[in-house]
């Protein structure tokens, strides 16, 4: 029986710079608050603004969002890692901050920056690690061989790690974190820095694992990943959850699914009145020379847009049309690109 | 605790310990062994030192290749650890309380400041040849002594590695260990400081006092020094101290 995670309205608050535990190096200051200078704490971000998530057990789980958007921060908390300022996260039944070495018991974690121990081999990293976690030295050599093997490392493993590339860096962390089997692995950020061959293996290890009725938790900024990989998927940003489901609900949540993005000499209220009367156009979006139109076809509205621009007195200079995508819901809500 | 963890942790850091073995074993022997030879025959030899001064050395020396291994041994691992390379976030996702771990490496601190502490004391014997004048009547003092010593070395590389930055490491050494080992009656009894009444009582804050005249007194009694109750006493309140106030510091440092 698998193990799920929930948590309810989750809040983080730091009144100091993030430390490691939080693993953010981009950290968005949006939330910033507190500059006048009577403030006695002239320092707070706003990490998590009440996240609430039920991922159930046996689910690949994605979120999504741009640097600093508290995806760290969440997994950091669901990890031991980082205090919650309040509400409530839970791994199976251990309540995470309360019972913390029961919840440790239960879960792997990939850290978005690699955190191996350069004193040892990559076959002694697993080794400890088993140790750890009082597996027996049969059973933790024999685990240890197997991993290494699955992720193409036996030729390394006796090597020091410190010359490791940052791709077989990744991988051993992966590795790693399977070692004591653990019932909920979090991934953050799992296939950055890895070549695109590898991180094809990477998701058949992760769908392997799955399979065995573990539950997994991975953040990611990379739409496709998400789309691919992840049963269900939370779109986070500025420490709330914009938007959750599966890729495919996600995707059809988006009025017409298809994105047309414009860029025109000038732009008028009268042109995205104009752009919102034409067949299968849901919603229309714009400023002075960008306007999104958002509807249920792609290139057979061109003609008509080009005309409907050109009537207006303006200049076309751009058309890109993107189909349903995990990126244009992100858009959608936010304003904003995902790679921004 | 979970004690199969807190084993596996400490049979790591000893694994590691025997793999960089000669590096350690150079980094603790070399330079008191060079201040031994120097101060200890070469002086003596030539008749600029007294040879009771021998002696009053060995202790001393001992004492300050205990706090520096022990402090060097827990602290340097930390800072990068914690600050750089983050290689301790593995063993702080263990399933044991993380206070533990801080507790391992306090314990394995121990250990080879106490390791250090028995080998100097066996080369620096050597290196001086006869006349030394140590004795052992007091063993169960000695061994009070020298775990109190261990813990003080270990409990202190723990506060300094959790308030110490990677850029700091410098300033550590010149500002914090150097003037500790210079005032810290390693190579003078404490009585010798009689004719500089302040420093005679400022040195008294520096804990490496306590460790060489500890040592001086159980092992070289003949020669003046604190008494061992003052310097339990006080090594006690120390290592008191340091423990409570690094494993906050640990604690600040693994959790946001």
């Amino acid at each position: 029986m698998g193990v799920g995670i929930t948590t309810k309205e989750l809040r983080k608050v730091y009144t100091s710079p993030p430390p490691m535990a939080a693993g953010v190096m981009g950290f968005s200051m949006m939330g910033m608050r507190g500059s006048a200078p009577k403030n006695k704490k002239a320092f707070e971000i706003v990490a998590l603004d009440g996240i609430s998530l039920t991922i159930h057990p046996g689910e690949i789980f994605g979120l999504l969002g741009p640097n600093g958007a508290g995806k760290s921060t969440t997994i950091g908390i669901l990890t031991t890692r980082v205090r919650p300022t309040s509400g409530e996260a839970r791994i199976g039944d251990f309540d995470v901050w309360r019972q913390q070495v029961e919840s440790k018991w239960l879960i792997g974690v990939v850290q978005q920056r690699p955190n191996l121990d350069f004193s040892l081999t990559a076959r002694e990293i697993l080794l400890f690690h088993g140790a750890y976690y009082g597996l027996g030295s049969a059973e933790r050599a024999r685990r240890a061989e197997g991993l290494l093997e699955r992720f193409q490392l036996t030729t390394r493993a006796d090597d020091m790690v410190r010359g490791f590339s940052g791709g077989m860096m990744q991988r051993l962390s992966i590795a790693r974190a399977m070692v004591h089997e653990p019932e909920v692995l979090f991934l953050d950020e799992p296939s950055t820095g890895l070549d695109p061959q590898t991180k094809l293996l990477l998701w058949e290890i992760i769908r392997e694992y799955n399979a065995r009725g573990k539950t997994i938790l991975l953040t990611t900024h990379n739409m496709d990943e998400a789309d691919e990989l992840c049963h269900r998927i939370a779109i986070v940003d500025h420490g709330r959850v914009i938007a959750q489901g599966t890729p495919a609900e996600l995707k059809a949540s988006i009025p017409g699914g298809y994105l047309i993005r414009l860029h025109v000499g000038r732009g008028s209220a009268e042109l995205i009145e104009r752009l919102q009367q034409l067949p299968g156009v849901t919603e229309v979006r714009g400023d002075s020379n960008a306007v999104d139109l958002y509807a249920d076809r792609g290139g057979p509205l061109i003609g008509a847009i080009v005309s409907t621009v050109g009537d207006s007195g303006t200049e076309l200079c751009d058309v890109n049309i993107s189909e349903p995508s995990l990126e244009n819901l992100f858009l959608h809500h936010t304003g904003r690109s995902l790679r921004q | 605790m979970n004690a199969k963890t807190f084993l596996a942790m400490l049979a790591r850091d000893a694994h590691v310990a025997r793999r960089n073995l000669w590096a350690l074993l150079t980094q603790t022997m070399l330079q008191p062994l060079l201040f031994t030879f120097v101060f200890g025959r070469v002086m003596t030899g030539a008749g600029m030192m007294p040879a009771s001064y021998k002696g009053m050395l060995v202790p001393g020396i001992m004492g300050m290749s205990m706090v520096m291994t022990g402090i060097q041994a827990v602290s340097m691992p930390l800072i990068a650890e914690f600050q750089f390379t983050r290689e301790i976030e593995d063993r702080l996702l263990a399933p044991m309380r993380i206070e533990w771990l801080a507790v391992e490496k306090i314990l394995a601190g121990m250990i080879q400041a106490l390791v250090s502490g028995s080998v100097v004391m066996l080369a620096a014997w050597l290196v001086l040849g006869a006349g030394v004048g140590l004795n052992f009547h007091q063993p169960l003092l000695f061994g009070v002594v020298m775990l109190l010593v261990a813990l003080f070395s270990a409990s202190g590389g723990l506060m300094l590695g959790c308030s110490v930055g990677q850029t700091q490491i410098g300033l550590m050494f010149s500002l914090v260990l150097a003037p500790m080992i210079f005032f810290g009656c390693v190579y003078y009894p404490w009585s010798a400081l009689s004719g500089f009444p302040i420093l005679q009582r400022l040195v008294l804050l520096n804990p490496l006092v306590y460790a060489s005249e500890g040592l001086r007194g159980t092992l070289a009694p003949q020669y003046p020094h604190i008494s061992i109750a003052a310097v339990a006493g006080a090594l006690a309140v120390f290592d008191a101290g340091l423990i409570l106030g690094g494993l906050k510091k640990f604690y600040g440092k693994a959790v946001s």
